[in-house]
């Protein structure tokens, strides 16, 4: 496709001004693509571009929000002499989160951004191997996307599976490995050894299209937009209350009423917004001032993550909703970790007489002390993240938690 | 002397097995997490180790003895490759095949750690077969098969296994099974 | 002096309760038969005073779930 890349000069490609960034091209294709963005740099000096990631202060969008740079110079130091210690590059789009559509609409509209991002994150890890892993609607996309340029033949497609755990980080190497999407026992970072013992980074698909952009227009661009400790924009889908799975690419640091009047929610009748997905945290309806950084989150037990907030209306029972999200996390459990396996139905079902009401007053305190149990003790995060979401709807909904153990909820009046 | 070998290889033959089930018996204990005859699991587990040890070193005897023993007519072959003995060649070959699996049991044992558990689970669910053609050896092979005392042993070592066996398969036989959701995924 | 750490595979861990026989009260049973030390996860810091214990839970775990390992950075990505 050097042909289309001719036709456009470097001049003519001008910074996408505005919040309207990974999408600016317009169309999934290849030309619409390279008449907004120019080909990618693909020749860039890996330390400048390290430079640039670091400066821009990128951070992973896949929920976690590791340093984008920290994770590619991990991979980079970690690689050894040879074709079989070289370090490979994953890109993950499985998107096992049921409330989050931002990877499937990114996959689906900017493809090219997602490889070139790809591609230059095996450039700066001097990476041999290169996958991308995720569902088999965005592997067409991206299959269609591959066939109209030559420099990304050798992006391996791996189908990702639908469910919860299937992206986490060490069940992405598993399923490439094995066939089987399960998370990992890791003694060292997937960085120093993951696919076959090589070094191996396992990076968002939106991340990457930020690395995309960053390493074309650099991290002062970058940061031209949105907060100092949430620079950039990022992707978010928004649910609830009638809208479902809206994504918007919004500034960093946008406060929550403005995400969410975005997409034409009513911020009057909210009761709640969970944000970061099922392993975040609910803020109450009268804090939606709060903006979507990590910073602002902290109170509340909540990270931007991968993007996600979901609200509450406000003829619903938070608590009634939260017993059905604990549940559901504790059946997506992948049957591998005792304390996960246990803990969570345990966590859920205690969780569950709290909102059925009328029960002991000491019941909030054990759904407490299970969260402790099983944080911090299974392969993955799971556990964690389902525990905060527990913990998190004790503390939101505390009225709810008083009215409900005395036989009442404030919602439904019964 | 070949009558010493003769006799040596006659009882190290009937110890061992005893051993094997002691081993047996102590490793379906093992398997249900529980502590035991007043000692803590680690103990348990490591009696379990050490009686198999000894077994083994025990059959290495049986074979010995009776390798060094004319009238057995044991050759170096029948060692390790079964069913071409000359005399009882399908008994004997029992015995050589239990041998085989007794070796890969304890070798695989040792080197647990380097194999990893996959490995070493894989071979030692072949317990349940040395143990079964070990006794088989016995009767076919034992010549003093006909005697009430080794009848009455006998009796004891697969009665007690087939009790053990009947435990290893009911809902009660791991510890805490009563508390947990369901069994994680092995 | 380098601080030894005892990792807990999960996805390995039966909870058979060998190890909280050998390292207790460091490492305790929760209901379900696993083994927990407060305030710790997967990681558990061993002070040298039980490295012998920690080095025999180890070498017995059934399910070769215990790993003991010098302590760096977390291990996780």
């Amino acid at each position: 496709m050097s042909t289309v890349e001719m036709t456009i000069p470097r001049a003519a490609v001008v910074p996408p001004a505005g919040v309207n960034r990974l999408f600016a091209a317009g169309a999934a294709d290849l030309a619409s693509h390279l008449a907004r963005f120019g080909p990618a740099p693909l020749g860039i000096a890996p330390g400048q571009l390290l430079g640039e990631l670091e400066a821009s202060g990128l951070d992973g969008r896949g929920g976690a929000g590791f340093a984008t740079w920290r994770k590619l110079v991990a991979a980079r130091t970690s690689a050894g002499p040879t074709a079989y210690s070289a370090p490979v590059v994953i890109a993950n789009g499985a998107e096992g989160e049921p409330m989050s559509a931002k990877d499937e609409i990114l996959l689906r509209h900017a493809p090219h951004l997602v490889l070139d991002g790809l591609l230059l994150a095996a450039a700066v890890t001097g990476a041999r191997e290169v996958h991308l892993y995720s569902g088999p609607v965005q592997l067409a996309s991206v299959r269609r996307a591959i066939a109209e340029r030559t420099d990304a033949r050798g992006v391996i497609l791996d189908e990702a599976p639908d469910y919860f755990v299937s992206g986490e980080a060490s069940a992405v190497v598993s399923a490439i490995e094995t066939g089987l999407a399960i998370p990992r026992d890791r003694r060292v970072r997937l960085a120093v050894s993951g696919l076959g013992g090589r070094p191996t980074v396992v990076s968002n698909v939106e991340t990457l299209a930020h690395v995309a952009l960053v390493a074309r227009f650099g991290a002062a661009w970058f940061r031209s937009v949105g907060t100092d400790d949430s620079p950039g924009t990022r992707l978010l889908t928004i649910s609830g209350d009638g809208v479902d799975r809206k994504v918007i690419e919004a500034t960093g640091g946008l406060p929550l009423a403005e995400a969410l009047g975005a997409v034409g929610l009513d911020t009057s009748r909210l009761r709640a917004v969970l944000v970061g997905g099922y392993h975040g945290a609910w803020v109450p309806a009268s804090d939606l001032w709060v903006r979507l950084s990590s910073r602002d989150l902290e109170p509340y037990g909540a990270r931007p993550g991968a993007g996600i907030l979901v609200a509450l209306g406000d003829q619903h029972c938070g608590l009634a909703a939260s017993v059905g999200i604990a549940r559901y996390l504790a059946g997506q459990s992948a049957r591998q970790c005792g304390p996960c396996v246990n803990g969570l139905p345990a966590m859920a079902e205690v969780l569950a007489r709290v909102a059925a009401g009328g029960g002991s007053a000491r019941l909030p305190d054990e759904v407490r002390r299970l969260a402790g149990v099983v944080t911090g003790r299974g392969a993955c995060r799971h556990p964690d993240g389902t525990a905060r979401f527990v913990l998190s709807t004790l503390e939101v909904f505390e009225a709810d938690v008083r009215a409900h153990l005395a036989g009442y909820c404030e919602v439904t009046r019964s | 002397m070949a009558e010493a070998f003769w006799a040596l290889g006659r009882a190290t033959g009937v110890v061992s097995l005893v051993l094997f089930t002691v081993t047996v018996l102590l490793g379906i204990l093992t398997r249900s997490g529980r502590p035991a005859l007043g000692l803590p699991r680690f103990a348990v587990t490591l009696v379990h180790r050490n009686v198999s040890l000894l077994a083994t070193v025990l059959v290495i005897i049986h074979v010995a003895s009776l390798l060094a023993d004319p009238y057995a007519q044991l050759r170096l072959v029948d060692v390790v490759v079964p069913f071409l003995g000359t005399m009882k060649p399908f008994w004997l070959g029992l015995g050589t095949f239990a041998f085989d699996l007794v070796l890969a049991l304890v070798i695989t044992g040792l080197l647990r750690h380097r194999i990893g558990q996959p490995a070493f689970r894989f071979v030692h669910w072949f317990s349940y077969a040395m143990w079964p053609v070990a006794v088989l050896h016995t009767l076919g092979d034992g010549s003093d098969v006909g005697k009430s005392w080794l009848v009455l042993l006998l009796v004891l070592c697969v009665g007690s296994v087939l009790v053990s066996l009947a435990w290893r398969a009911s809902a009660t036989f791991v510890e805490y099974q009563h508390t947990r959701f369901e069994e994680a995924r092995r | 002096m380098t601080r030894q750490s005892l990792h807990i595979d999960w996805t390995a861990c039966d909870g058979r309760g060998l190890c909280t026989e050998l390292l207790g009260p460091l490492l305790v049973r929760d209901e379900w038969g696993y083994p927990r030390a407060a305030g710790y996860g997967s990681d558990v810091p061993i002070p040298s005073s039980f490295v012998a214990e920690a080095r025999d839970a180890v070498a017995l775990c059934p399910r070769l779930a215990l790993t003991l390992q010098e302590v760096r950075a977390p291990a996780r990505s």
